[in-house]
């Protein structure tokens, strides 16, 4: 139940950070992507305004034995770059260029009664599905 | 065309890392999208209300924004439909290839200084330059 309710106000904390940071827009995410066009850079101060927190506060939380609610960190045990991440990330890219949409933004795109969201979260699901089922679920 | 909009990104950056944060520490999960929405479906069942309860959290807080600045997110209309679909797809498919999204490589792994996650990123962010750069200015097609 804690983790549920906490799990809940992340959600809406990372809801307002993508709507008030312009993810929401994929005509945005799309002139952030054409450097060669009309380029804008203000989706890196998304990250520039994410990494920093995330990194100093990252540290001090895995120095502690367990999370505060969960009797384990879990974390990807993965340690070296292999051709399924690369692969599988340049296809995400070109999946992000096509539409401008990565998968927050698709699904706090609801919250805005977009129907690119629909869109964008069913065919995000058929590409999970067709995944999981050719590769068996990670 | 879209406007510059350096201070509210890095207000909403600065939440994005901050929910983050918290659900590392309290839950001791990472705040990866792709990876959440896909455990929906095919984690154990008891493992499946939280990630319910995160992605009903992203939809409730792009709304309370947009009740509290109305007009601040206007939603896109009339882009082609066959590129939605296509990308959709292949960004579903490509995430969980890569066992990650820009949430949990580009800010959760980066933060974690996993070189994994680094290499995703760049990735993302190359071939979708290059697709941006093809559909736009070579096919002439999106917006």
């Amino acid at each position: 139940m804690k983790q549920t309710l906490l799990a809940l106000i992340c959600g809406v904390l990372f809801g307002v950070g993508l709507a008030l940071s312009q993810m929401l827009n994929p005509n945005e995410v799309l002139d952030f992507l054409d450097i060669s066009g009309r380029w804008d850079a203000s989706l890196i101060f998304v990250m520039l305004g994410a990494l920093p927190v995330a990194m100093l506060a990252f540290k001090g939380v895995l120095k502690r034995p367990t999370p505060l609610f969960a009797g384990q960190f879990q974390l990807s045990t993965k340690q070296w770059v292999d051709k399924p991440l690369l692969l599988g990330s340049a296809i995400f890219g070109v999946g992000w260029g096509l539409g401008g949409y990565c998968p927050g933004p698709a699904v706090a795109g609801l919250g805005l009664l977009s129907q690119e969201s629909v869109i964008m979260v069913l065919a995000i699901y058929a590409g999970i599905a067709v995944y999981n089922r050719w590769f068996g679920q990670p | 065309m879209t406007n510059f909009t350096p201070y509210s990104a890095l207000a909403g950056g600065a939440l994005i890392g901050i929910s983050a944060v918290l659900l590392l520490l309290f839950n001791g999960r990472i705040a990866g999208v792709s990876g959440i929405m896909s455990g929906l479906f095919y984690a154990p069942k008891t493992d499946r209300l939280w990630r319910l309860a995160f992605l009903l959290g992203l939809v409730l807080g792009a709304a309370l924004l947009q009740q509290l600045w109305p007009g601040f997110n206007v939603p896109r209309q009339h882009y082609p439909l066959p590129l939605l679909i296509i990308g959709g797809f292949l960004v579903g498919f490509g995430a969980r290839m890569a066992n990650g999204c820009i949430s949990g490589h580009g800010i959760c792994g980066l933060a974690n200084g996993s070189l994994r996650s680094l290499s995703a990123t760049l990735m993302f962010m190359a071939a979708g330059m290059v697709t941006v750069y093809v559909i736009r200015h070579v096919l002439g097609l999106g917006a």
